[in-house]
């Protein structure tokens, strides 16, 4: 069978849009938690001008960081990049399997709303400009932000044109969320938190794994197309494991029943 | 100045939670960057050993946490 260059390319932009969109979507509603919080307990003004600032402050990141990497040999950056994005897709590949395994806990976008608003409810009234409020969503933009921003660039650092599609995957994440925010008012408990960072980890591991050969100078059989057998080959591998540590698991839990 | 530590450690966060897992990873991919070029020059297996090592420390990483919580 013969695939030609084009949809080569069409299918790592949309593997890139989907990835950056997932990836985007899950550190978005961690960070629409806490301004909805803030927002409800401390007031929308300064909750909302911090959350903007925070934004603000991002835009600039990515606007000076952007054109610098297009500067660097593209083999370095695919090495670094590759090397940090399988640091963090591996990272939260573990986490998934463990979290799907029953090993560690969940997240709790409800509880974690509740948290933060009773610790900003304790905090005292603040009048006219809530510093509070502003810092806040301030700091959970930039930190949650941060995380979206590294996403962009590690996905759209491997080839001409995916910085964009990477963008327009975490634009499109970010509107997705704020939507759904200003229409539900609450936090977004139903998002499948775990299963999108499975399926990310997944995604991010495989261009990880290929970037970082790509930059080493290893030859890939079919070159792009070795990025979806990558994907199979730690989502199979992620899938087996779940069970076998969920078995460990329930063992550990009736041997303490029992004892 | 407190929210730029916050962020810098959120930012390392990123990359390591488990400092055995993040180094074997960045151990195994020095050795591949080192090594396949010069004993494995345009082979094809010189992926699957990179994605091998990889999926390796993956599985010890997980299991290893398994059995530590039991």
């Amino acid at each position: 069978m013969v695939i030609g260059l084009g949809q080569l390319e069409a299918t790592r932009m949309r593997t890139t849009l989907v990835a950056a969109f997932l990836a985007s979507l899950v550190e978005c509603v961690e960070a629409l938690t806490v301004v909805l919080a803030v927002g409800s307990v401390r007031g929308w003004p300064s909750a909302l001008a911090g959350a903007a600032a925070g934004l603000g402050v991002l835009a600039a990141i990515v606007a000076a960081v952007g054109p610098a990497l297009t500067r660097i040999p593209l083999h370095l950056v695919q090495l670094v990049i590759g090397a940090m994005i399988l640091l963090f897709g591996l990272r939260w590949l573990r986490k998934a399997i463990l979290r799907a395994a029953g090993l560690i806990a969940l997240h709790n976008e409800a509880a974690a709303f509740a948290k933060e608003a009773a610790e900003l409810r304790g905090a005292g009234v603040a009048r006219g400009w809530d510093k509070l409020a502003f810092a806040a969503t301030f700091h959970i933009t930039i930190l949650e932000g941060t995380e979206v921003v590294f996403i962009v660039i590690a996905l759209g650092a491997g080839g001409s044109g995916l910085m964009l599609t990477a963008s327009l995957g975490a634009v499109a994440a970010l509107l997705a969320i704020v939507a759904l925010g200003f229409a539900l008012h609450r936090p977004l408990a139903r998002v499948p938190e775990n299963t999108l960072k499975f399926v990310v980890g997944v995604l991010l591991s495989a261009f990880g794994t290929f970037w970082v050969g790509e930059g080493a100078g290893i030859a890939w059989p079919r070159d792009d197309l070795a990025i979806p057998v990558l994907m199979t080959a730690y989502l199979a591998i992620a899938l087996c494991l779940v069970p076998i540590c969920r078995r460990g698991a329930r063992a550990v839990s009736t041997e303490k029943v029992e004892g | 100045m407190r929210w730029i530590q916050s962020v810098a450690r959120e930012v390392v966060g990123l990359f390591v939670d488990d400092g055995s897992f993040a180094g074997a990873i960045l151990a195994w991919i020095m050795v591949c960057i080192t090594l396949l070029p010069r004993v494995a020059a345009g082979a094809r297996w010189a992926g699957l050993a990179l994605f091998a090592g990889l999926a390796a420390i993956l599985i010890e990483s997980v299991l290893r946490f398994s059995r530590r919580t039991k």
